[in-house]
Formats: structure tokens, C-alpha cells, sequence
């Protein structure tokens, strides 16, 4: 088995073998390598992307807008990723992120995934017909369990959660009068006794 | 008294750097301290009478167990070298988490010898190989093997039976990663398996000396006295793979330094030392001659470096004997120091500094515990910053940086890059060599002081996210100038690729944190080093002297 360590140097050295910065290849690294440790295809999604970036044309974008549409084949899930990072205080502002055709979307979660540690948000993104919910770079929640994600998505829309309560008021008062199960009642000497402080703090 | 902490701007200096010493802060020393109350134990010794085949040393504690799985092998004394480019040893070494079991051992003794061309898994932690030193190893165990006791000159020339030529770890060849181990209380340092392997490989070294000599004349056989081993540690050969390592953990580097430069700064914020205390450091001092006296080395640059240490040493011991008194003065450290600051060398300056910690492990000790890092948590650029603060950065962390001219040939005389053949950082002349297209990440200061030109023809509100978009060459110096913001010394504050770069300078300073003594160069670009001479036998570190560095008779 490969080491994390193993497979973020050679993701790096990769990367900048096929024409990436050094900083960008960084940060090709990070993101397979956490990929991988979700038990997502890193590896195999990257490496295909690379040999087809011999013979394809892909689009970089470089500022993201509320919608976006590549023009060429598809967008470069690497600099899309990136960018995304970059411009993640901007961003998250827009209520939805749509984007059309971005090849090998696997890579693009995986800098979707450290954005959404960045800005302390969920992030909730539709590859065509599949759900992804990203949780804070801890992992990675999909309906791709059991199938390859695919090498090309064509309708693309992602957006950030609130930080809101996945559970009704009712749900949350129904257990937490359940863990009240495990206090005292106090009585008047306990009042008394038991507390550090007095009674009243109005000395 | 407040002291301030050294400029960054002095002590990053690679000529600085590579004067670093040994002190309580080093990993072999921390690594002594933390392991000393672990139940130490040889589990397995199966060599045959040439002292080949697989033994087992491990440290256990409650249900925690680390044991050394080491495998001896016959090899041609043509086969033996120290370069990394070597595919035998005469041993081979992994550090495994918990006990092997026999089907552990036997995969184990199918992989650890490839070493590079191996694979480990997640139960190996640390791999290594080391060669003997032929000339001592047979001279002691035809001494041991006849009932004498070997040559103690020929021992002090050497100081050690064995060398290792690497030392792996942190997922390396299959080996565990880093995430999987960092929260055990007793590795909450650096490289602390590490130097748990280095120490264990040298008691393997006594016990296969010992072993060979006995079966070679059981009758007269006599063995290895203790005093001996203690004065034996384990040799290193070092080349420029730990390099690009201090480069490529900026923030790893500053909580070393940071660390180094807090202990200084409270010592010399005491302002009554007692009596004890002083004593400890001067005795520490004088007694540290031994350690200069047998540094031997063929290395002309080193021989005078060593010359002016013995030279600054002696008239420090003049001042503190003849000159300074202790008891009278009000924050004595910090007058010492002052004192070294105007009189002597950058060796002799951190020679001194490193005995100062001697006294006080109460300041030393919490120190230990800040010395990892969590490298990640300051990967991400702030790219919400602007130019302007960017550029304010830079001139305020790189003031030297920026002076240097990078369009004279010698400015960037030689390059990094990685060996096809090795996957081994090495160093090169651009202008004579092919390859420069390749280079490695590691010319700092010439990338900083591009991105500081680039700079200041931006628009100053600019934000950096607007910033990369145009300019992504220059993501690497981005993220570095915005930790050492955070980190005043993760920095090294020198040119990295100028014609008159000391490479070793580079290794030195790491090693020197790793606790090495007696650097030996070899040439400018590799050294030998001694690790654990005069260190506690593993039988004896339950209670043993703190200051045994400064008292090793070799």
C-alpha cells in the first residue's frame, strides 16, 4: 500500500512534469492525497486526466462568476479547483455556483472539499443526476459509492449550507430531556452545600 | 529584563546555521529523556558464529511496544558503500509497531534489505541500513576474540562499529504515515523513532561484536567492556538529501530554531543564577574539550573551524575563570552572551550557547513539546490579503534577500534537482551542467525577490487571489512569505543557489538538532557524523547522567 506521503510527492512531482507551477502542483498534491484518504479515486482520475490533457483542450478559469461555460472541451478541473480556493471569500456570497462541462470532476471536489474548511461551510454540489455534500474537509458524502464518478460532468451546481441544525427543535428537545435523566435534583441543603458559589451574587 | 529574541535576519545566515552544536534541546538527547523509564529488552538473537541473521530489541511500556527488527548479511567488501547509490549493507534495520510476529519477521526479512526498492507497510515505522567500519569492527573482535580489550586510539579516531547511510521515516517506502502515530504522548517530537532506531542499531552493534568474537575463540573470548560501548555511538554519512528537507518544512524550522532561540532568551532573562547552576555550565564548558580535542577530520574547512572554536573556547574559559564572576552579577548569562557577541566566533558563539541550556530543564523541557509541527494547518494562501501587504512582508522578513543582484551569473550559479537515477536531491553548476529546466523549488530567495518586483508594479489593493491568477509561477514564494509572517524563523535568510553556497552548512544544521557530534566533511556537499558517543547504555537509562555528552573519554 501507498503511504499518504508517498502518493503527495509524487502527485506534486507529476503535476509539474505536465506543465503546473510549483505552487499549483502543491496544491495538486494536498488534494489527491486527501481524495485518497476518503477512498476516492485520486489517483486513477488524475492520471487519466493527464493523458488526456496530451491530446485535449481544456479551459482554464481563472475568475469564477455565478455561471460559467466552458467553450472549449471542458474545464480543467485543476485550475478551476484552484481558483475556487483562491476566490473562495467571493464566492461564497452567490447563493448557487453553476458551471457546464468540467472534465474529471472528481479532481475539482477534491479542492471543493478544502474550500469548504476554508469558509466553515457545508457545500452541497449536483454533478448531473449525483449529490455530493462536502463536510468540512472531513469527508466526503455521495451517492458515488458503489459507481465511478464520471470522466466528464456536464451540469454543474454547487452550493454553500448556512451553518444550520440538520435536526427540528422538537428532535433536539426530545433527547436533551433525555440526558436531563442524568441530574439531580436539588434540595434545599444541596442548594446550600454543593455549589461553590452563594446563593446570590449580589455582594 | 526583557531580551529580545535574535534577528532572524542574524541567525538564519547559513554561515550561522552550519555553527549550530548539540544541546538538551536535541532529539537523541529529548528522545533519552522521554524513554528512559520504558522497559528496554532483547527479544531475539538468532545470528549465526559469522554474526549474520535477525535479532529483536524493542521498548515497552503498558501496552505500548516499539521493537527493531535488524537483519545482518554477509557482503563483499566491494559491495560496501556509503553512497545512497549502494543496493547492499552490511545490515539493514525498521523500527515496527508493536511485536512482529513470525510471519511479520519472515516478510520483514524479504523487504528490509532492498531498502529503496522494498516495501514496508503501515506496521513498519523507520528503515535504515548501516555498513561496518571494517577496520574497527575486526580489530575489535580479534581483541575481544584473543581476551584483550581493543585500542582505545584507534576506537577514539573512529567512535563507532557501525554507520548507517540513511535513516527513513513518515510514510517513506510504504512506512506509516506521520497522521497515523502523531498523537502518542512519547513521539511528540521529532524525529523521535528515528533516533529510537539510531539508539537501538547501536546496542545491536555491541551485542554482534561480542557475539563474533566469542565464537571465533569461546574459550578466551572476553567482552566489550562497558566503559568501551559507552564511548561508542553510531556513525552517519549524510549527503544532500537533508537539504531541500529544512527548506521544504518552513514551519518545522522555526518551532526547531524558535524553540533554541526561547531557551536563550529566558536564560539570559535570570537575573541571580545559583551557585549549582553555574557550576553545572562551566564544568559542562571545560569538560566539552575532550569533545573538540578528538574531533578529528581530513576537511581543511573543518579543521579550521574546529581550530578557532578550541582557540575562542580557551579564552572563554579565561574570561569566566579570571574575569567574570557569577555571584556578583545581575543576569550573568545575558552578560556572557554579550560578552561572546564582541569576542568570539559564530562557532563558539553557539558552541556556548547550546552549554547554556545545560542547567535548566525546567525551561528546556516544555520547549521539547513545541518542536513538531502541524505542517497543514498553514498550507492555504490568504488570498483575501492584498499586494500591498504582501510587499510590506517581504521587506520586512527578506531585507537581505532583496539585496542581493540576481542578474550576476554567481547569484544563481547552481541549481537543485532530483537524481533520475536515485530520486536523491542533488546540486549542480547551471551554467556547465544539463537539467536546469528541472529545477526544484529551493532557489528561495531568487523566487522572493522575483515575486517582490513583480509586486511593485501591481496595483497595491489588489488582492492576491486576483494577484495568482496571472501569476502562478510564483505560488510557492507566495505561500512561504505569508508563514513567515507567522514564523520568524522558517526562513533561511541566505542565497541557496550562489556560487559560494556550503551545502553542509544545511546538513549541519539539521543534524545538529538531531543531537550529532564530530561533523566530519567529506567534501562541501557530504559529512560523517557520530550520534549517542557516551550516551547510557539501554541497561542503564532508568538513571543516568543528563550532561553525558560533555563526559564521554574518547
Amino acid at each position: 500500500m501507498r503511504s499518504l506521503s508517498e502518493i503527495e510527492t509524487a502527485v506534486k512531482r507529476a503535476s509539474r512534469a505536465v506543465g503546473f507551477s510549483w505552487g499549483n502542483s502543491e496544491e495538486v498534491g494536498k488534494s489527491i492525497r486527501q481524495l485518497e484518504l476518503f477512498g476516492l479515486q485520486g489517483i486513477k482520475n488524475l492520471n487519466q486526466y493527464y493523458k488526456d490533457k496530451i491530446t485535449k483542450k481544456f479551459e482554464d478559469l481563472n475568475l469564477i462568476n455565478e455561471i460559467n461555460e466552458a467553450s472549449l472541451e471542458a474545464y480543467c478541473p485543476i485550475i478551476l479547483g484552484i481558483s475556487f480556493l483562491d476566490q473562495i471569500k467571493s464566492v461564497e456570497i452567490f447563493k448557487t455556483i453553476k458551471f457546464k462541462k468540467i472534465a474529471y470532476p472528481v479532481i475539482f471536489l477534491s479542492f471543493l472539499s478544502r474550500a469548504s474548511e476554508i469558509s466553515g461551510k457545508k457545500i452541497h454540489v449536483r454533478l448531473d443526476q449525483n449529490e455530493i455534500l462536502l463536510n468540512l474537509n472531513v469527508n466526503i458524502c455521495s451517492s458515488f459509492l458503489k459507481k465511478e464518478i464520471p470522466e466528464f460532468a456536464y451540469e454543474i451546481e454547487i452550493k454553500f449550507i448556512d451553518n444550520e441544525d440538520n435536526f427540528t427543535e422538537s428532535e433536539w428537545n426530545s433527547l436533551y430531556k433525555l440526558a436531563e435523566d442524568t441530574f439531580v435534583e436539588e434540595s434545599d441543603s444541596l442548594k446550600q452545600g454543593a455549589a461553590g458559589a452563594g446563593l446570590t451574587d449580589n455582594d | 529584563m526583557n531580551v529580545e529574541l535574535r534577528d532572524p535576519n542574524t541567525i538564519m545566515k547559513l554561515s550561522r546555521l552550519g555553527s549550530f552544536h548539540q544541546s538538551k534541546l536535541s532529539f537523541l538527547r529529548s528522545f533519552l529523556s522521554e524513554f528512559k523509564d520504558w522497559d528496554y529488552s532483547r527479544d531475539l538473537f538468532n545470528l549465526d558464529q559469522n554474526g549474520y541473521g535477525e535479532a529483536v530489541y524493542s521498548f515497552k511500556k503498558k501496552d505500548r511496544v516499539y521493537s527493531l527488527v535488524c537483519f545482518a548479511n554477509e557482503i563483499k567488501d566491494e559491495e560496501r558503500s556509503d553512497r545512497v547509490i549502494a543496493t547492499k549493507w552490511d545490515a539493514a534495520f525498521t523500527l515496527h509497531d508493536g511485536i512482529p510476529s513470525s510471519a511479520d519477521i519472515k516478510r520483514l526479512k524479504d523487504e528490509v534489505p532492498k531498502q529503496e526498492v522494498g516495501r514496508l507497510s503501515f506496521k513498519e515505522l523507520t528503515l535504515s541500513r548501516a555498513n561496518k567500519s571494517v577496520r574497527v569492527f575486526n580489530h575489535v573482535v580479534e581483541s575481544l576474540s584473543e581476551g584483550n580489550q581493543p585500542d582505545l586510539d584507534l576506537i577514539s579516531k573512529v567512535g563507532y562499529l557501525y554507520r548507517t547511510t540513511a535513516v527513513y521515516g513518515s510514510g517513506k517506502f510504504g512506512l506509516a504515515d506521520r497522521f497515523r502515530i502523531k498523537n502518542r504522548e512519547e513521539i511528540n517530537g521529532p524525529f523521535r523513532l528515528e533516533m529510537m532506531l539510531v539508539y537501538l542499531v547501536r546496542q545491536f552493534t555491541f551485542d554482534q561484536v561480542n557475539h563474533v568474537a566469542h565464537y571465533k575463540n569461546p574459550k578466551k573470548a572476553v567482552k566489550l567492556d562497558k566503559q568501551i560501548c559507552k564511548n561508542l555511538g553510531i556513525g552517519n554519512s549524510t549527503g544532500l538529501g537533508m537539504a531541500p528537507f529544512i527548506v521544504n518544512h518552513p514551519t518545522l524550522l522555526n518551532n526547531w530554531i524558535l524553540s533554541r532561540e526561547t531557551a536563550l532568551k529566558k536564560i539570559r532573562e535570570i537575573k541571580d543564577v545559583d551557585q549549582k547552576d553555574a557550576e553545572l555550565f562551566i564544568d559542562c564548558i571545560k569538560k566539552s574539550l575532550t569533545n573538540i580535542t578528538s574531533w578529528n577530520t581530513d576537511s581543511k574547512y573543518q579543521q579550521n573551524k574546529i581550530k578557532s572554536l578550541l582557540k575562542n573556547i580557551r579564552k572563554f574559559i579565561d574570561f569566566i575563570d579570571n574575569r567574570f564572576a557569577f555571584k556578583k552579577a545581575e543576569y550573568p548569562f545575558n552578560k556572557i552572551y554579550l560578552w561572546l557577541e564582541q569576542n568570539v566566533c559564530e562557532e563558539c558563539i553557539e558552541y556556548v550557547v547550546s552549554i547554556m541550556m545545560e542547567p535548566y530543564n525546567n525551561i528546556i523541557e516544555p520547549l521539547v513539546s513545541n518542536m513538531s509541527s502541524d505542517e497543514d494547518k498553514y498550507f492555504n494562501i490568504p488570498t483575501n490579503r492584498t499586494v500591498n501587504e504582501l510587499q510590506k512582508i517581504i521587506e520586512k522578513k527578506y531585507p537581505n534577500i532583496l539585496d542581493i543582484n540576481f542578474d550576476q551569473k554567481e547569484s544563481q550559479q547552481n541549481f537543485w534537482f532530483i537524481s533520475k537515477n536515485k530520486e536523491e536531491p542533488r546540486l549542480a553548476d547551471r551554467f556547465e551542467e544539463h537539467g536546469s529546466e528541472l529545477e526544484q523549488p529551493l532557489a528561495i530567495a531568487r523566487d522572493i525577490k522575483k515575486l517582490y518586483e513583480k509586486l511593485l508594479i501591481e496595483k497595491e489593493n489588489l488582492t492576491i487571489a486576483e494577484f495568482l491568477s496571472s501569476n502562478s509561477e510564483l505560488r510557492h514564494v507566495i505561500r512561504r512569505a505569508f508563514i513567515v509572517e507567522k514564523f520568524p524563523y522558517s526562513e533561511i535568510q541566505d542565497n541557496t543557489i550562489g556560487k559560494d553556497i556550503i551545502p553542509i552548512d544545511m546538513l549541519r544544521l539539521k543534524l545538529s538538532f538531531f543531537g550529532a557530534l564530530k561533523f566530519d566533511p567529506r567534501s562541501d556537499k557530504w559529512l560523517r557524523i557520530c550520534m549517542f558517543q557516551g550516551a547510557p547504555l539501554p541497561t542503564e537509562l532508568k538513571n543516568y547522567d543528563e550532561q553525558w555528552v560533555y563526559k564521554a573519554s574518547n
